[in-house]
């Protein structure tokens, strides 16, 4: 493969994805995008509506019911810190160096240069100081930086973040969100589930999921209040023009 | 002084004590994952499954290790046959096939005809402990922890987080299986000191008691694996001078300590630990 053809080649192509849970109906069907080298993708839609579940299908956890799912190279998953385990014994560094079984053989211990690669991931997120912290004891802001330091050292071309701005400070989020802008400017992909349309809208592109895919494509085209009514029914609230749209994502979890 | 000395002029309180250590050990370190793997009450059930495997073995005259191996595969194949029926659930097909199969490990143990030692898989006996058997613990002791040492990386991933392990490229099933494997061997290996009824104790009372005091995962290891050598000694002493049963006297030393541990973890307050688990992760406090 020649260096042209690799900046043409998406990193992600989806097509006609459905899926399920082992008995039941489909959680979602028809769902296809493309995602390509350095670009950010938003995923909204309601809690239950698929955005966890596409991840899994995408991790290849679940099996595609129908469609394909063709990638380049493997994904580094950031998943919702609220789920992560404060009980579990384990230090900022310990996280990091999870990321480095996708490169060593998984019966080798981390050596010398492996553990400098997770300090360095974890200075990349602000966090060089907490390194030899307890995971539990570290804020919500701070568990995400640690498992997006976890997927740097990882090194995969696509990340995945299941709702990385829910539960986090605003010093995380600013943070994370330069970081992910960096991710993207190196050639990798991002791909973000999220109630926040702010940030969908500064993104390259929008996925709408509820059960299926409603609508994907560039934010101005994609942020419609058609679409968004569409893709979230009545959990949505209308503030002002288009350009204030917000949206009122409920507080239960499915 | 004397007494300390005492009981360790018997040569089969010197094999017990060996045993002991080697089973402390192995359970120690197991038994850590145990409790994070939240599978302690797998290994009751697993304890419970292979009994009659144990026991048929032991009539035939077959290696314990053969009679536990198609003990679990008898279970593992029952649970799955009386759950895929659809008006019962998983809770209650577990419930249902171990209870079953423990009863009838218990009815060939104390059947009249069964030879007198076979009741000892019920409740153990550490005094009897021959060197063939230590021979035998010890290298499966050794086996099991040279495989948890070579697992550890892949253990902390998965039990972390099982859905980036699978983005690590790990196979969350196959590392949850081997851990169950692991398991069986070490209940195998303390089955006959301790019983099938009371081999749960050390499996996780040691480990249950580490976590209680401290945090980093080597040194919960080491906590445990020091807590179930010693309260193993301590419950040798127990039956020795009480005269009570050596099996029982240790699972009644190892669950005590853990309570002492747990409260006093308790008292402490376990500050930093005990306020983070507290906080809900939407209140930031940086």
């Amino acid at each position: 493969m020649t260096a042209g053809d690799a900046v043409h080649e998406p990193l992600l192509s989806v097509v006609e994805a459905a899926t399920a849970y082992a008995p039941g109906p489909p959680v979602f069907e028809g769902v296809t995008f493309e995602l390509g080298r350095g670009e950010r993708l938003a995923v909204l839609g309601p809690n239950g509506g698929g955005k966890t579940t596409l991840f899994r299908l995408l991790l290849g956890e679940l099996a595609p019911l129908a469609g394909s799912i063709s990638a380049v190279g493997s994904f580094a998953y950031v998943p919702q810190t609220e789920r992560s385990r404060l009980d579990y014994p384990v230090s900022a560094l310990d996280v990091a160096l999870m990321g480095t079984l996708s490169r060593l053989p998984w019966w080798r211990r981390p050596g010398r240069r492996e553990r400098d690669f997770g300090r360095a991931a974890l200075e990349r997120v602000g966090l060089a100081e907490q390194a030899d912290a307890q995971y539990g004891d570290l804020s919500g802001g701070q568990r995400q930086r640690v498992l997006v330091a976890r997927a740097l050292v990882q090194d995969a071309p696509i990340l995945l973040l299941d709702e990385p701005y829910t539960g986090v400070d605003r010093p995380s989020e600013q943070l994370l969100d330069a970081l992910l802008d960096e991710l993207a400017a190196e050639g990798r992909g991002i791909v973000a589930a999220t109630h926040d349309l702010e940030h969908a809208r500064r993104w390259d592109r929008v996925l709408c999921l509820n059960h299926r895919m409603v609508a994907f494509g560039p934010p101005r085209e994609v942020l419609t209040p058609a679409a968004l009514a569409e893709t979230y029914g009545h959990d949505i609230i209308l503030l002002g023009d288009q350009e204030g749209l917000a949206i009122l994502p409920p507080h239960h979890h499915h | 002084m004397h007494a300390l000395v005492e009981p360790w002029q018997h040569g089969f309180m010197q094999r017990a004590a060996l045993e002991l250590t080697l089973i402390g050990v192995l359970s120690g370190v197991l038994g850590c994952w145990i409790i994070l793997y939240e599978l302690s009450y797998s290994a009751e059930s697993l304890a419970h499954a292979l009994f009659p495997g144990l026991v048929a073995a032991a009539l035939l005259g077959l290696p314990l290790l053969a009679g536990a191996a198609v003990g679990l595969g008898g279970a593992a194949l029952a649970i799955a046959l009386s759950a895929a029926v659809p008006s019962v659930g998983r809770d209650t097909a577990v419930a249902i096939v171990i209870t079953t199969l423990f009863g009838l490990g218990v009815l060939l143990a104390l059947a009249p005809a069964s030879p007198p030692g076979i009741q000892g898989l019920l409740f153990g006996d550490p005094l009897a402990v021959d060197p063939g058997d230590l021979v035998t613990a010890a290298l499966l002791c050794a086996l099991a922890l040279a495989a948890l040492a070579v697992l550890h990386r892949v253990l902390l991933a998965t039990g972390f987080d099982r859905a980036s392990a699978r983005a690590l490229g790990l196979h969350p099933l196959a590392i949850e299986l081997a851990l169950i494997g692991l398991i069986a061997i070490a209940i195998l290996v303390a089955v006959q000191a301790l019983g099938n009824l009371l081999v749960v104790a050390i499996l996780v009372a040691p480990a249950a008691t580490a976590r209680a005091l401290v945090r980093p995962l080597p040194a919960m290891m080491v906590v445990a694996g020091a807590v179930a050598v010693a309260g193993s000694i301590g419950g040798l002493y127990l039956s020795y001078y009480a005269g009570l049963a050596a099996g029982a006297s240790i699972a009644l030393v190892l669950v005590g300590v853990y309570l002492l541990a747990f409260t006093l973890g308790e008292l402490r307050g376990r500050r930093a630990s005990g306020a983070a688990k507290m906080r809900p992760a939407i209140i930031e406090a940086e």
